[in-house]
């Protein structure tokens, strides 16, 4: 199906859009970048021995570490926390971290894709509409009801290494990079996925996908 | 055991059944039986067993075919589910081929414990073989999946990219089937404690649910649970499951038929025991004395974490409002974002979906 298909080359093109998105965000996201500023050392060095060597077994708090690093230099924040505009501009609004699309902020219908102008995303960045549908960035707080705090470890890490909700539903839509985040080593996606169940949990339901708009005629 | 088909006794069968092939070998099998040598687990292999040679790249090589030919080998035992999985109404063949001299353990019935060497294949067509699917168990016990694309003049097919093939056949209408990536052959067939799907007890039965969707015909030459139990090559399965054999009961016929048609099509994910039991949505069915209706203690009246676009709040069967249970509306939708299952399928069942809809609007209905 055209859908699929689509779905497939825009999560392997998403990469560069989150590449953009973390250009957006070096110039004005001070928690981000302080966090950046001063990655812990320890940490990075496990995160480096990954690939080809056996870690060394990690305490529950460097992974969590490890995990909180990882999410800010990853550009997590850039999607699954909504944009606010603040003196400095546009930035993370820090009060609703991670907590991906506000469920209260109802969006008019998305403009249809025209010509090369084939995505659109609502201020917040939370909201990502193109040829796939309109997608809304997931909650990973650990909410019970509404992130990902009945989740397991396996779930998250599966997630990523499928590209399927969960590690086995529906696909996972633009512009979120899986092959990008395909790269992490399992222990970098623990870690990770630590990190997300050690921070608040935040009550929001994002809403699902909606199915894709009819593409404008071009003009 | 007292309970069940002995593990001597079955193998001794088995060795039995095979005297005729084997001559010389018949006394021999025989006291290796008596010596307890003979299991269904494999001896513990030396670590250089442990490594498997590489996937071969045409399926004749896998040892579905007698040599230089496309006849199934008469050692690969074909078999039919009686609850099949809906695959866009492809017209599917199965086959199980066991190691020399094991068994399958059947002590647990709803999972059964195959032996190192064993293979399954699956054939599906769309007006001619598609693609064969092939799934081996390693020495060291993990399995393995993959699947071959038939050449267009049905003589050989080949070992697909791990990504999968797109578009091998069109089903119409613009839709067309895709051959799965490894990843998804893991998602549906790593979620639950065997990775063997549609070879149960409950799926072997040799008496079959008559209101089962896409019911098939079962050859002579398929094998039931009777069958592989005769043969000497499944031990261990519970006696009562023998004298009676398993089926879905508890419900009106309508219910146990939907219950089965759920087992197959959504418990490989939807279950108890796999990744997704945190979800809380259970479809599967034990054939264990004592089992629950698990799809009314887990989705009737459940809240869905799912809602349809539009929607507040939803259940996943609506006993209030049956026709607007998230369940029927994800069997319906082929939205590759909403649609159940999520994989495997372009093209909605209309007789699950019929199944299901009479269920929520006669039966459940008239129970409110």
């Amino acid at each position: 199906m055209k859908t699929t298909s689509i779905i497939n080359t825009l999560n392997a093109l998403s990469a560069l859009t989150v590449i953009s998105g973390v250009a957006l965000a070096a110039g004005c996201n001070e928690t981000v970048n302080e966090k950046r500023g001063t990655p812990p050392t320890q940490v990075v060095h496990a995160a480096q021995a990954q690939p080809d060597s056996k870690p060394s077994p990690m305490s529950q708090a460097e992974r969590v570490r490890l995990g909180e690093h990882l999410v800010a230099t990853s550009a997590c924040h850039d999607c699954h926390t909504p944009w606010k505009v603040g003196p400095n501009g546009p930035a993370p609004d820090m009060s609703r971290k991670l907590s991906g699309h506000p469920e209260g902020m109802v969006l008019p219908p998305a403009p249809p894709p025209s010509g090369p102008w084939i995505v659109s995303a609502a201020a917040t960045n939370t909201a990502w509409s193109g040829p796939w549908g309109t997608s809304f960035t997931a909650n990973l707080t650990p909410d019970k009801e509404t992130g990902t705090g009945a989740w397991s470890e396996q779930n998250f890490v599966r997630a990523i290494r499928t590209g399927r909700h969960m590690g086995q539903g529906r696909p996972i839509l633009p512009p979120m990079p899986v092959p990008v985040y395909q790269n992490f080593s399992d222990d970098e996606l623990k870690s990770i996925f630590a990190y997300l169940q050690s921070i608040p949990a935040i009550k929001n339901r994002v809403p699902a996908p909606l199915p894709p708009v009819a593409a404008a005629a071009p003009s | 055991m007292d309970n069940g088909v002995s593990m001597e006794r079955a193998a001794a069968a088995g060795a039995g059944a095979r005297r005729a092939r084997l001559p010389g070998f018949g006394l021999v099998l025989l006291a290796l039986c008596g010596l307890g040598l003979l299991s269904t687990r494999a001896r513990a292999p030396s670590p250089e067993t442990l490594t498997p040679a590489p996937l071969p790249q045409l399926l004749s090589e896998t040892g579905l075919y007698l040599p230089g030919t496309t006849r199934v080998d008469p050692e690969n035992l074909g078999f039919v589910p009686q609850y099949p999985l809906w695959s866009d109404a492809a017209k599917k063949q199965r086959w199980i081929r066991l190691p020399e001299r094991q068994a399958i353990d059947a002590k647990n019935p709803d999972a059964f414990d195959f032996p190192v060497g064993t293979k399954f294949w699956k054939e599906f067509g769309f007006g001619r073989a598609v693609e064969t699917r092939f799934i081996e168990r390693l020495p060291d016990g993990s399995w393995r999946f993959a699947s071959y694309v038939w050449d267009s003049d049905g003589r050989e097919a080949r070992l697909a990219p791990e990504a999968g093939v797109r578009a091998v056949a069109p089903l119409g209408g613009g839709v067309v089937h895709d051959v799965p990536s490894l990843d998804d052959c893991r998602a549906c067939h790593e979620g639950r404690k065997s990775p063997v799907l549609g070879f149960t007890a409950l799926q072997l039965s040799p008496v079959r649910d008559a209101l089962a969707p896409h019911r098939e015909h079962v050859p002579t030459a398929s094998v039931t649970l009777s069958d592989l139990a005769r043969r000497g090559v499944l031990v261990n399965l519970p006696r009562q499951l023998l004298e009676t054999p398993p089926a879905i009961t508890g419900g009106s016929e309508r219910e146990n038929a939907l219950r089965g048609y759920l087992y197959a099509n959504c418990a490989s994910c939807h279950n108890r025991q796999g990744p997704l039991a945190v979800l809380g949505l259970d479809f599967d069915v034990s054939v264990l004395p004592g089992a629950q209706n698990s799809l009314r203690a887990s989705a009737l009246g459940k809240a869905s974490h799912f809602l349809p676009p539009g929607r507040t709040q939803a259940s996943r069967i609506d006993p209030s409002d049956p026709l607007a249970s998230v369940v029927l509306f994800r069997m319906q939708s082929r939205n590759p974002t909403y649609q159940m299952p999520p994989l495997g399928t372009r093209v909605a069942d209309a007789e699950g979906v019929q199944l299901l809809t009479r269920f929520l609007s006669q039966d459940l209905s008239n129970e409110n």
